[in-house]
């Protein structure tokens, strides 16, 4: 039977994470809507969209002939190490030791880069434009597909995980839309720090399950990993900033 | 081959950042994954590895960042 112990945090960490990623792909479709047109803009993401639908439509019965505990086992590894890897990130980044990610920048950079090519390839800038928002709808909708794999796969929880990771996505869409601008006022390292503590403690959790381990208190237990990774960053972001500080002075 | 490699980067990189932190937690998965097969008994102990192992290497990898301010 699913519990709101373990489908809250799937949801939540599909939500957050799709949250973050859906904003990284807008910024470049912006950028691309803004340059060259909506046009291929749009169709560069539809096409995107398309291509993330076919593999999850792929994807979902193949998951289903993986025997449980190697299918957690597997997912556990990927989740441990994308959960770490954005924790590892965030922490950084809250430490001062490598720059917040910056959405006007991005979109500035972009804005310049597609710029200069019209200037080269007047006649194909459509083409460019679009692969453009494509690629960057398929590279950041990856992670959400995964993500919803991830945490969903093992429990039963691909629907709800599902829909988490599309409302996020509908919802930077529809904020996107509205303003025309990327959306740099959302805090993107503090939603990292969270996926990442999240799906760290999902990947630690899996992983166990996999191997058979008996987690006390079952699913409540992903809470607690959940925990302990987050008050680890905490300790690390102070660790960091003094090291940080020692190491410029 | 140029090409499957410019496909296949993109997605190691959603898995991989800095290597030896991801070296790490292989190799305390692979240590959990032996505990538990070669005791069936101590599975509670090889997942207490795995979850301290890799809370360790998350702080050390990030104050070995930190200290060397050689992080991509």
């Amino acid at each position: 039977m699913t519990t709101w112990t373990v489908a809250a945090p799937a949801v939540s960490a599909a939500f957050l994470s799709s949250l973050v990623e859906a904003v990284e792909a807008l910024t470049i479709v912006l950028a691309v809507g803004t340059v060259r047109g909506w046009r291929p803009a749009g169709l560069g993401a539809l096409a995107g969209l398309a291509l993330l639908s076919l593999i999850v439509v792929l994807l979902d019965p193949l998951l289903y002939r993986v025997p449980l505990h190697l299918l957690q086992l597997a997912i556990g590894v990927l989740l441990l190490l994308f959960g770490m890897r954005w924790l590892r990130k965030a922490i950084l980044r809250a430490a001062g030791v490598i720059p917040l990610h910056d959405e006007a920048k991005v979109f500035a950079t972009e804005t310049a880069e597609l710029r200069d090519q019209q200037r080269h390839y007047e006649a194909q800038l459509d083409w460019f434009a679009a692969l453009a928002s494509f690629k960057a709808v398929v590279i950041e909708g990856l992670e959400v597909v995964f993500i919803v794999i991830a945490v969903g796969a093992g429990r039963g929880l691909i629907v709800p995980a599902s829909i988490g990771a599309i409302a996020a996505c509908v919802l930077v869409a529809g904020a996107g839309l509205a303003i025309h601008q990327p959306l740099a006022r959302v805090p993107e390292n503090v939603l990292k720090f969270a996926v990442g503590t999240m799906l760290s403690a999902f990947g630690v959790f899996w992983i166990g399950e996999g191997l058979g381990v008996p987690w006390p208190g079952e699913d409540i237990a992903i809470i607690a990993f959940a925990a302990l990774f987050f008050l680890v960053a905490l300790v690390a972001v102070a660790l960091g900033r003094r090291l940080r500080i020692e190491a410029l002075q | 081959m140029r090409a499957l490699i410019s496909l296949l980067r993109p997605l190691a990189g959603l898995f991989v950042d800095d290597g030896l932190l991801a070296l790490a937690v292989i190799c305390i998965v692979l240590l959990t994954a032996l505990l538990a097969s070669l005791m069936p008994s101590m599975t509670l102990a090889a997942g207490v590895i795995l979850l301290f192992g890799c809370l360790l290497a998350l702080l050390t990898n990030v104050l070995r960042a930190a200290r060397h301010k050689r992080v991509r």
